[in-house]
C-alpha cells in the first residue's frame, strides 16, 4: 500500500526528526512536511536532514492547508504543530490562535477529505494539570480537578476536545491522541531544558515535583508507529521512572535557589520580559506539585517500552551539555 | 562469549573469600556521594526508600524507642508480602501515631509503610514532599487502588481530623469512619484488611481547647490548646511522654468477595461497621492491659 504522510510542524526538532524517519521508510512513497517558518538550515542551527520531505510553507490558521491535504492524496496525517512557549515576537495571542485555530483548520480539512484515514495528533500530559489534589499517577481516563486554566496546557485540552470531536464524527478513521511527557535529549531545546541549563536552578520553596521526560528517540519511535499502523485511542507517553527537581538538580550539579512561590512567580515573570527565559503561571504549579502520567497503555498497545527510563532521557541530555554532578560523573 | 543458560548462575559478591563487609566509614560516604550526585531512585509516588531508612525514620526512632517506649503486639498478624491494609485508630493532635506505626513496621516488621494522608498536607511546603519521600501519598481512591495492586502495605485512619483533632475529654472513643472507601478499595485489591489499635497517642498532647476562629484564619482544620500549648510557646510543642502499645489485629479477608462488591453500598457499610467495631475491641483491651499513661506515677 502507498502511504503518504503529512506532518505538520517540521520546522521544530521532532517533528523534523519524524519526517526524515518517515522519508527513509521505503513503505511511505511521500513525506510532506508543512510549518509556518522553514526549517533551520543544516548547518547553521544545528538541523536535521528532512530526506526527501518536500517541505510547504503554510500559515495552519489559514484554509491553505485544506489544499495541500485534497492535492496530494494524503492518507496519514500527524499534527505536532504545537507551540509549548509564547515566542518574544508574536505572544500569547498568536500561541492560542496557532495551537487552538490551527488544529480546527487540519481538522475541518481532514473532515471533508476523502483520502485521509489516519491521524496522529501530539498534545501533552501538561493536560491533566498539576495539582495537590490529583492522584499521583494519572492515568489516561483520570481528569483532574483544577484542569489547567494557562497557556499552553489550555491550548491542549482544548485541541484534544476538538480531536474527540473529531473522531466521533469521523468513526471510520484512526484517530491517534498522544500525551507526551517533556521531550528530554541532546537535541531538545524547551523551555524546561534552557531551565536546567542555567547557573542557579530558582525552586519553589518546600516544594520537590515529581517529574517525567520522554526521550526524543522514544517519542519518534512513538510517532513513527502511530503513523504507519491504526492504533487509536488516548496514550500517555513518557519514559518509566521519576526524577525528583532536587534530584535533577544534583545531577546537572547546579545549586537551586529556593523561592516561596510569590517570589518565584515574580522572578518568572521578570525573565521572561527580560528575554531570558520563557514562563508561564503554569509552571510554578508543576515545579509546587509535579506531574507523573501511568504509560501502562500505550506499553500494551504497541507491545513496546521507551528505550530510555526518565532518569537515563535526562542523563543523555546531561552529557550532551556536558553538565555533570559535583566531583565528576556518576558511575 | 556466551555462556550456556545453564552455566550462567548469579553469585553474590559477599560470597567470595576476600570479600568483606565495606567500613561503616565507607559505607556512610558512599550513601553522601550517592545523594550528593542524585544516583538514587525514587518510585512513581515519590517515595524515597534511601532517605527514610537511614535519615528521616532515623531522626525519629529515638522518639520511638526511648520517648514513647513504644511496644509492638501481634506482629505475626502481619503480612510477610503482598498488598495488605493497615487500618488504625487517629489520635494525638498532631499525627504522631502514623509516624509511630511507619517505623513500627519499617523496623520490626520490615515493611515500608504507605500511608495515605489528607490534601491539606500536599499544599503545605515542606511537608508536601517529606511526605512524599517517607512513601505516602494523598487518600484518594485512584492511589490506594494502585499501591495495593503493587502489593504495599498501605495504611490509612479513616476518622482522619476527626480523630486526630478530637479533645482529650472523648479519649480511645472511635469517631466516624468515613464512607469506608478504604473497605471498598480493599475488596477491589482482594487484600486483607488489618485492623490496628495504637494506646499512647492520645496522651501526647492533651486537647483541652481549640482556637477555631484563628484555625480558620490559617486554613488549618483546628488550632489546639494543650495544658501546655501555646503556654510555653514552641516548647509546648514537646510532646508528652506517655508509654505507647500498637496491636495488630486479626486479618479480616476480602478475598472471598467480588471485585464488583465494592460498589455495594451496603456491604461496604456494614463492612466498615465491623472494622470499626474490632479495632475499638482490640483500644479497650490494649489500654487496659497498657495501664497508666505515664508510669509509674499516672
Amino acid at each position: 500500500m502507498t502511504h503518504t504522510v503529512l506532518v505538520t510542524g517540521v520546522s521544530r526538532h521532532v517533528g523534523a526528526r519524524l519526517a526524515s524517519v518517515l522519508a527513509a521508510d521505503p513503505d511511505i512513497s511521500r513525506v510532506i512536511g508543512v510549518d509556518t517558518v522553514p526549517p533551520p538550515s543544516l548547518t547553521r542551527d544545528g538541523g536535521i536532514s528532512l530526506g526527501r520531505t518536500e517541505f510547504v510553507r503554510v500559515d495552519l490558521r489559514s484554509p491553505d492547508i485544506a489544499q495541500v491535504i485534497a492535492a496530494a492524496d494524503i492518507d496519514t496525517v500527524v499534527h505536532m504543530s504545537l507551540v509549548s512557549a509564547p515566542s518574544r515576537s508574536a505572544g500569547r495571542a498568536v500561541m492560542k490562535e496557532h495551537n487552538v485555530i490551527g488544529t480546527m483548520q487540519l481538522l475541518g480539512a481532514c473532515q471533508r477529505s476523502t483520502t485521509v484515514r489516519r491521524v496522529v495528533v501530539r498534545s501533552t500530559t501538561a493536560v491533566y494539570g498539576s495539582s495537590p489534589r490529583d492522584p499521583a499517577v494519572f492515568t489516561e481516563d483520570l481528569e483532574s480537578h483544577e484542569g489547567p486554566s494557562h497557556g499552553y496546557a489550555k491550548d491542549a485540552v482544548e485541541v484534544e476536545g476538538y480531536v474527540r470531536g473529531f473522531a466521533r464524527r469521523r468513526p471510520d478513521m484512526a484517530v491517534s491522541l498522544l500525551r507526551f511527557a517533556n521531550f528530554m535529549g541532546p537535541g531538545v531545546d524547551s523551555p524546561l531544558t534552557r531551565y536546567f541549563t542555567q547557573p542557579v536552578l530558582p525552586t519553589v520553596f518546600g516544594f520537590d515535583p515529581r517529574l517525567q521526560f520522554v526521550h526524543e528517540d522514544d517519542a519518534v519511535e512513538v510517532l513513527r508507529r502511530m503513523a504507519t499502523e491504526d492504533h487509536p485511542g488516548t496514550f500517555n507517553v513518557a519514559g518509566a521512572g521519576v526524577l525528583l527537581l532536587s534530584q535533577c538538580a544534583r545531577r546537572a550539579g547546579r545549586p537551586t535557589l529556593p523561592l516561596f512561590s510569590p517570589a518565584f512567580r515574580l522572578l518568572g515573570d521578570s525573565a521572561r520580559r527580560a528575554g531570558l527565559v520563557d514562563y508561564s503561571p503554569e509552571q510554578v504549579r508543576l515545579m509546587s506539585y509535579g506531574r507523573v502520567v501511568d504509560c501502562s497503555r500505550l506499553e500494551a498497545e504497541l507491545g513496546w517500552k521507551p528505550k530510555f527510563t526518565t532518569g537515563a532521557a535526562y542523563d543523555d541530555f546531561l552529557l550532551s551539555r556536558g553538565l555533570h554532578p559535583l566531583g565528576g560523573v556518576r558511575h | 562469549m556466551t555462556v550456556p543458560d545453564d552455566e550462567a548462575r548469579v553469585i553474590p559478591i559477599s560470597a567470595a573469600p576476600s570479600f568483606e563487609e565495606p567500613e561503616p566509614l565507607a559505607k556512610l560516604l558512599a550513601f553522601i556521594r550517592r545523594r550528593i550526585t542524585g544516583d538514587y531512585e525514587v518510585d512513581e509516588f515519590g517515595y524515597d526508600a534511601e532517605l527514610t531508612d537511614k535519615v528521616l525514620l532515623e531522626l525519629i526512632r529515638p522518639l520511638y524507642h526511648r520517648w514513647f517506649r513504644v511496644e509492638t503486639v501481634d506482629l505475626k498478624n502481619v503480612p510477610d508480602e503482598g498488598g495488605a491494609l493497615v487500618v488504625a485508630n487517629h489520635s494525638g493532635t498532631l499525627p504522631v501515631d502514623a509516624l509511630m506505626m511507619q517505623v513500627a513496621l519499617h523496623d520490626e516488621a520490615e515493611r515500608p509503610l504507605r500511608l495515605l494522608g489528607a490534601d491539606l498536607v500536599y499544599q503545605l511546603p515542606m511537608l508536601a514532599h517529606l511526605s512524599r519521600k517517607t512513601g505516602h501519598t494523598l487518600a484518594c481512591r485512584e492511589d490506594a487502588d494502585r499501591l495495593l495492586r503493587k502489593g504495599e502495605l498501605v495504611g490509612v485512619f479513616p476518622e482522619g481530623f476527626k480523630g486526630v483533632g478530637k479533645p482529650f475529654s472523648e479519649r480511645y472513643k472511635l469517631q466516624r469512619f468515613g464512607r469506608g472507601g478504604f473497605v471498598a478499595s480493599a475488596i477491589r485489591a482482594g487484600v486483607p484488611i488489618l485492623p490496628t489499635a495504637i494506646v499512647g497517642a492520645e496522651e501526647i498532647y492533651p486537647k483541652i481547647g481549640d482556637l477555631p476562629s484563628l484555625a480558620r484564619l490559617l486554613g488549618l482544620p483546628y488550632l489546639p490548646i494543650t495544658p501546655l500549648f501555646p503556654l510555653l510557646g514552641p516548647l509546648g510543642l514537646v510532646p508528652l511522654p506517655s508509654k505507647w502499645m500498637i496491636q495488630f489485629g486479626e486479618p479480616i479477608r476480602t478475598d472471598e468477595y467480588d471485585a464488583s462488591d465494592a460498589d455495594d453500598p451496603v456491604l461496604v457499610f456494614n463492612l466498615t461497621d465491623h472494622v470499626r467495631e474490632v479495632i475499638q475491641q482490640l483500644l479497650n483491651e490494649l489500654r487496659l492491659r497498657r495501664g497508666p499513661a505515664f508510669p509509674p506515677f499516672f
